[in-house]
């Protein structure tokens, strides 16, 4: 590989580590302040997907079409919130767990009722559809670009507005002490119930923007949602910066191990093997910190 | 109360005559059960019992039914009880190197990496070539089971097949009483209940919960060979962990840390499924909200119901 090739894959890499991030911060919100394990996160990633591509068609306009579906997955996040998740807060992890497993089914069976099993394509909108040049046969795509950039705002975005912000401060409290904070008189039922259609709709954004660059098909919540559990396994369950770092990781190994060619005594390494990569480095953050990177004992 | 002595009697007696009766499709079905019912005892092993929630106990479901579709050759049996315990032991390795990993970490951490283990073996066997890849391997011929040449099991006979797993589900559920009132039952207990404190007294609770992640990938080693056998056909889906989390599921509608609990669970749900399969082509819908109604409201499952109460 020459160096623009590996700029090229190093730059997917981050791009991939990046949409990773996404979704993995709102599981890893979602735990760290609620205490809830969603496994139904990738779903509403999926959905994101399949909502950006019927709105996209029938507005015929992305920016329109993302704005639409954001907040249709915000009220989703409320809605389920209001009927499922609340119940959950002081039950076990496995109650947890199998609730939102059935949601899982419901909502994998209700996109099949609703938009069928076929694969789907989402065009690029006509502003980012271009791309930049960097050798005579090599070019970078610009949607690619703005979509990282997009993700690196909303991080900002995600740390000043918890660290600094007076909302981002109830959040920190409740985290620490449900009780205490109720007693001063917020009501931290609401700040739980925002954090959670927050997360759906980090997830579901997530799935709209990769919808161009990756088709719309019915497992794709699956994927992402495996993808993540590793992403938050490495980075250490609640850490915002452990989920960027580790997500990062994650991106650059998965592309790397998918162009790269490897044969040790006549075994393919990569790239039949690159799935495997990423779980490969699970299996070895478990063995010598069982933790994550940036979490804490537990 | 008489009935809590004469209904198992009844019951068992209906199982052994079912045969006898019984369609083809029945008899199948009702095997098919009962594969289930091993596989969700091993769960239920580390999840009632030991209070360690796995979402990816199909891998070792899975991987013995490949030990078998490996072993076999293309035109002509295996013999059965050389696969039988290459599949189990050859599980058991796997779930020591697996166990060793995942207990490492606990609560919902376990919860997330015993999923992506499961996975990492599911796209082992998917994107490799090695096992036939996302389409899986067919068992062209049934294992040979026989004794001498004077006993003889034909296991592509449903009849024959339905006996044997009918025979291997008790045998199970006797080891898994054994286990559960042993002392070693006894350390498993103490450390769902509080593991802090079991290990204050003394024990290694790692290296418990070790062997009984073993102990439970095995039997849901047998669990798995027998739906190989069954089928005569083993895919990468059967290590994914949508069979994993319907194994769960069971668990808990049946009743967690209890011996008849994955029973009544595995049955019931196989029943329901079955009727839902009947009503519409969205089945899963409606067994997604029989899972989040149960998880929500029967979180004891059926054995907690009043029937199964012991009289006072």
């Amino acid at each position: 590989m020459d160096a623009v090739t590996i700029f090229i894959q190093a730059m997917n890499g981050i791009q991939y580590g990046l949409l990773l991030f996404l979704v993995a911060s709102g599981l890893t919100l979602i735990f760290g302040i609620m205490g809830v394990i969603n496994i139904a996160h990738g779903s509403f990633y999926m959905i994101g997907a399949y909502l950006a591509w019927s709105f996209m068609g029938w507005i015929g306009n992305f920016w329109l079409g993302l704005f639409v579906g954001v907040v249709v997955a915000f009220v989703l996040g409320l809605v389920l919130e209001f009927l499922f998740i609340r119940f959950l807060y002081d039950k076990d992890h496995l109650q947890q767990v199998l609730v939102t497993y059935g949601l899982i089914l419901i909502f994998s069976e209700l996109r099949s009722v609703i938009w069928g099993d076929d694969v789907h394509s989402v065009a690029i909108p006509a502003l980012l559809d271009g791309s930049i040049q960097l050798t005579e046969n090599l070019a970078y795509p610009v949607y690619r670009i703005w979509l990282s950039s997009v993700c690196i705002v909303i991080a900002i975005l995600m740390f000043l507005g918890i660290q600094h912000t007076r909302l981002g401060m109830m959040i920190r409290a409740g985290e620490s002490d449900r009780e205490m904070t109720k007693a001063l008189g917020i009501n931290i039922g609401l700040v739980y119930r925002f954090i959670f259609a927050l997360g759906v709709s980090l997830a579901a954004f997530s799935g709209m923007i990769s919808a161009p660059i990756s088709s719309v098909f019915p497992g794709m919540g699956g994927q992402v949602l495996i993808v993540s559990f590793v992403v938050v396994v490495i980075g250490g369950l609640g850490s915002i910066k452990g989920a960027m770092v580790a997500a990062l990781l994650v991106g650059l190994i998965d592309t790397f191990g998918k162009v790269t060619t490897l044969h040790i005594f006549g075994v393919n390494i990569f790239p039949e093997m690159a799935g495997m990569s990423i779980f490969a480095l699970m299996a070895l953050i478990l063995m010598f910190r069982p933790q994550g990177i940036f979490g804490r004992e537990h | 109360m008489i009935l809590r002595k004469v209904l198992p009697a009844l019951i068992l007696l209906g199982l052994v005559c079912l045969p006898l009766w019984g369609d083809r499709f029945y008899i199948q079905f009702a095997s098919k059960i009962l594969v289930m019912i091993i596989f969700v005892s091993s769960l239920n092993l580390l999840v009632g019992f030991t209070g360690l929630v796995s979402l990816g106990h199909a891998a070792f479901f899975g991987f013995s039914g490949y030990v078998l579709a490996i072993l076999s050759p293309l035109d002509s049996p295996m013999n059965f009880f050389v696969a039988f315990l290459a599949s189990i032991l050859s599980v058991g390795v796997l779930g020591a190197i697996f166990g060793a990993l995942v207990l490492r970490t606990k609560g919902i951490f376990f919860i997330m990496s015993t999923l992506a283990l499961g996975e990492m073996l599911f796209y082992f066997l998917h994107d490799t070539n090695l096992a036939g890849g996302s389409d899986g391997m067919y068992i062209n011929v049934r294992p040979n089971l026989s004794l001498f040449d004077w006993w003889h099991l034909d296991l592509a006979n449903v009849i024959h097949f339905y006996y044997l797993t009918l025979i291997l589900l008790f045998l199970v559920l006797i080891v898994i009483r054994r286990i559960i009132a042993s002392p070693f039952g006894r350390v498993l207990t103490g450390i769902r209940v509080n593991e802090h404190r079991t290990k204050a007294i003394g024990y290694n609770t790692y290296k418990f919960k070790l062997v009984c992640f073993v102990i439970a990938s095995m039997i849901a080693a047998v669990g798995g060979f027998l739906a190989a056998v069954q089928y005569g056909v083993v895919n990468p889906e059967m290590v994914g962990w949508h069979v994993s989390g319907h194994a769960l599921m069971m668990v808990i509608l049946g009743g967690k840390g209890t011996v008849l609990g994955p029973v009544l669970g595995t049955t019931t749900l196989m029943l329901v499924e079955e009727g839902f399969q009947m009503l519409t082509k969205h089945w899963q819908l409606l067994t997604g909200v029989v899972i989040v109604l149960v998880a929500l409201f029967l979180p004891k499952g059926l054995v907690g119901l009043k029937i199964f109460k012991k009289a006072p």
